[in-house]
């Protein structure tokens, strides 16, 4: 009943663990069955390890939190050695999370990975916290293009890429990947913010800003999905500030194929679970056969 | 599979020191010393992120806590009453090594005298306390039965000796240090121990998931980042990189 189609690619539901929340799935793997998500996006992959960002590293700000993890992670390579077999194991539609602070470190992850058992490559140009992370890429059309287009050269597998909030317009931005050569689009990282330590009367955060995500978040994101919606003819996954099965289904009529679930994972390990449950009571009562009646229906 | 969030009832909820709140919870929770819990003392989205505490005893179906009130999120907690419920997802962390021998120094700074009475009941060598306070010492009631000696330390002298609690403590005299409490204490006690007795020390972070998942919570070790909530908190001192 909630099966959702992305490119050619079946997910059991529209619910997503968002990358950078979720690890590789082996954490929360011990809380519940990782197999009964739609699909896992991995930890934010860069071509090689990286340790990461000093200094505090999560901030709580009012129904949300700002991080500054700045991308610790295995590389690629280690992703390919060490987790991949983990999530092959499993049931599960895989997609990786690829930044990349200069294009060609991006296109020899893609070679990397178009080896690989992964469903698709989710190309971060969003990432705020490293200028590895590819933010750069995602505020101006004309970089975000060059990079999407080079990529998608390359890789083997669908590119959906991720959307910074930060881009100068979000549906210029939207249209500009996929003339370009996006096969998908998800929506959207972190904000850009700020918090101040009065006492110490310097930044939170030794990067100064950080990205602000969880339901604080939420109505805007929603927005500018439907705003890309408008735009693009390509599957949208929708992200920022899901919590709850009503906020999935606020996005999926905005225009979403599926959704994203980032910040919620750490008030509730299995808090997809109650998610794709509530999505599932939802659609009997409303005699709802396919989420494809009620997708973009605003 | 682990169990995720679940509810604990009230049992007491009380100020044993002024802003030190001593929490019993009524059920059949499980732990090691110096593991810790996520406590969520509300059903609102705000505060976002649970708290992050660890267990100071765990005993004939009840679990205590010992906090101390810093932010929205311990105020909030520290105004629950009898009867209230809370949800907690736990035991997380590695928590300290209990199988040890000979002669242990158990030294605290502030509230990380938290995880030392359940860890005192449990060690079966000789074990000796030395616990700094800014103004008013406490906790120390419950664990001077499980210990042979308690040393007391007080920034404004009010109790014990005045000044920090590493004056009083020399770690030749020991087998082995666990320490818990401020960095620049842990440091001092790393450094103190540094190729005499070996040391342990309970780190703490702010903490999103406390799981594991979403590395906010690393320190540098030298084997790298390291997550407080998962490799941790209980780290060997000289493993620890404190000053970069």
């Amino acid at each position: 009943m909630t099966k959702v189609d992305i490119l050619g690619v079946e997910l059991k539901n529209p619910i997503i663990a968002a990358s950078g929340t979720f690890g590789f799935g082996r954490e929360f793997d011990e809380y519940f069955p990782i197999e009964k998500l739609g699909a896992i996006s991995t930890k934010g992959l860069t071509l090689n390890k990286r340790e990461g960002n000093k200094g505090i590293r999560i901030y709580e700000t009012a129904s949300g939190l700002m991080n500054s993890i700045g991308l610790q992670n295995p590389g690629v390579k280690g992703f390919i050695e060490d987790d991949l077999p983990f999530l092959e194991d499993k049931d599960v539609v895989i997609l990786a999370n690829l930044g990349g602070s200069t294009i060609d470190e991006y296109l020899e992850g893609i070679e990397l990975l178009n080896n690989t058992s992964i469903d698709f490559i989710e190309l971060n140009i969003s990432c705020p916290n490293v200028k590895e992370g590819g933010m750069a890429f995602g505020i101006k059309c004309s970089t975000a293009e060059l990079v999407v287009s080079e990529a998608k050269k390359v890789s083997k597998k669908p590119l959906i890429v991720k959307l910074s909030p930060n881009a100068e317009n979000i549906q210029e931005m939207a249209y500009s990947c996929v003339e370009a050569g996006a096969d998908g689009l998800s929506l959207v990282n972190t904000f850009n913010a700020l918090a101040i330590d009065i006492y110490k009367r310097k930044p939170v955060f030794e990067n100064v800003t950080a990205g602000l995500s969880g339901p604080c978040i939420k109505p805007i994101a929603l927005r500018m999905v439907y705003e890309v919606s408008k735009v693009v003819n390509v599957p949208i996954i929708g992200i920022g500030g899901i919590i709850s099965w009503k906020d999935a289904i606020e996005f999926i009529m905005a225009g979403a194929t599926a959704v994203q679930v980032g910040s919620g994972n750490f008030i509730k390990p299995d808090i997809t679970m109650d998610i794709i449950n509530g999505i599932e009571d939802y659609m009997r009562q409303e005699g709802i056969k396919s989420l494809e009646e009620i997708r973009g229906i605003i | 599979m682990k169990e995720t969030y679940r509810k604990g009832i009230i049992h007491t909820n009380t100020e044993i020191s002024p802003n030190i709140y001593e929490l019993v919870l009524e059920g059949d929770f499980h732990g090691r010393p110096g593991q810790f819990y996520m406590l969520r003392g509300w059903e609102e989205l705000d505060p976002f992120l649970p708290r992050p505490i660890s267990i100071a005893d765990i005993d004939s179906g009840k679990i205590k806590f010992l906090y101390e009130v810093r932010g929205r999120g311990t105020h909030i907690i520290s105004k629950l009453k009898k009867g209230h419920s809370l949800s907690l997802l736990g035991p997380l962390g590695n928590g300290f090594d209990v199988k040890v021998e000979g002669k242990i120094a158990l030294i605290t700074g502030g509230i990380g005298i938290a995880p030392m009475l359940y860890l005192a009941k449990q060690l079966s060598g000789e074990v000796h306390i030395y616990s700094g306070f800014r103004n008013n010492a406490y906790f120390l009631d419950q664990i001077r039965p499980y210990v042979k000696a308690v040393n007391i330390a007080t920034e404004n002298g009010s109790v014990g000796h005045k000044g920090f609690v590493t004056d009083l403590f020399d770690p030749k005299d020991f087998d082995l240090v666990y320490a818990c409490g401020p960095i620049p204490m842990l440091e001092l006690v790393i450094n103190m121990c540094k190729g005499i007795t070996p040391v342990y020390v309970s780190m703490e972070n702010h903490m999103a998931c406390g799981i594991g998942a979403c590395l906010g919570c690393t320190i540098q070790t030298i084997r790298g980042m390291e997550r407080v909530c998962k490799e941790g908190p209980v780290f060997k001192g000289e493993e620890v990189v404190l000053n970069d």
